[in-house]
């Protein structure tokens, strides 16, 4: 039950969010969208209030409480870096990450999303099953 | 009005993601790990928002237009083409990798600091040289 209660609230959470966003805004949630329009665009407000926001709610709770799993400790920079770059690269030329097509995409029975994250899912488990 | 909602689902997207523990790595490494020592959850994760969201969906195509306003921005794209498939590869293998995607990368940054600033840092990189090389291609 206690291994059930976390991940099922937090997804509802997110749900949720997807649902009030798109209802009041019309526009759907993607992060990796989001964070390039705070870097590339002209209009910053909006998008550096909803990066904040997700800063400050998704460090809060794991400041008060705690983790099931303990955080990893610091692993190579250069493994970071690589990552980091091919998430950034990736989801622009894709089009979208966890959130955008994993979420909203499949939510709206997107055809390309649900391409997309089986894709992402998929090469994710494989390069997990080579690594670690 | 516009800033409030927005900054409201910033923080309860931050939340639902702190919640359900997305903002850890090595619960996504766990959940990826189908091979090793599986951990589910983040199937529950994601089958419990895109429910909510399928809701959400619903109502939206009943109505007109956006509750404060304005016209309904959902992409209604539908070809599935090479940048998809290739953006996908390279973000899942990016992910894999460290156990990062966006939302959680960018908590990191307080989360995990060490870390967080090597994967937001390369994280903006790479989303710059996308957005370099669209600017080039469409000169």
């Amino acid at each position: 039950m206690d291994t059930i209660f976390n991940p099922l609230v937090g997804g509802l959470l997110i749900g949720a969010t997807a649902t009030l966003y798109l209802l009041c805004l019309g526009k759907v949630i993607g992060i990796s969208g989001i964070l390039s329009q705070l870097l590339f665009n002209k209009e910053r407000f909006l998008p550096f209030l909803f990066i904040a926001g997700l800063i400050i709610g998704g460090s809060v709770y794991g400041i008060l409480t705690e983790q099931t799993v303990a955080f990893p400790e610091s692993r190579s920079p250069l493994l970071l870096i690589i990552s980091g770059l091919l998430v950034g690269y990736g989801t622009r030329l894709g089009g979208g990450c966890t959130s955008g097509h994993g979420v909203c995409g499949i939510s709206r029975l997107s055809p390309r999303s649900i391409t997309a994250t089986l894709i992402f899912m998929l090469t994710a488990i494989i390069t997990v099953s080579v690594l670690y | 009005m516009y800033a409030i909602v927005t900054l409201v689902s910033g923080l309860l997207f931050g939340l639902g993601l702190a919640f359900s523990e997305m903002t850890n790595p090595a619960v996504v490494i766990g959940f990826l790990d189908v091979f090793g020592d599986w951990n589910p959850s983040l199937l529950i994760v994601m089958a419990s928002a895109i429910v909510v969201g399928m809701i959400g969906y619903t109502i939206k195509n009943k109505r007109l237009k956006p509750l404060l306003g304005g016209y309904w921005q959902v992409p209604n794209l539908r070809h599935i083409d090479s940048k998809l498939v290739v953006g996908s590869v390279l973000f899942g293998i990016g992910w894999g990798l460290s156990g990062y995607c966006p939302g959680p990368g960018l908590t990191a940054l307080i989360n995990n600091p060490s870390e967080g600033f090597y994967f937001v840092s390369a994280l903006m990189l790479g989303s710059g040289l996308h957005f370099i090389q669209t600017r080039i291609t469409n000169k």
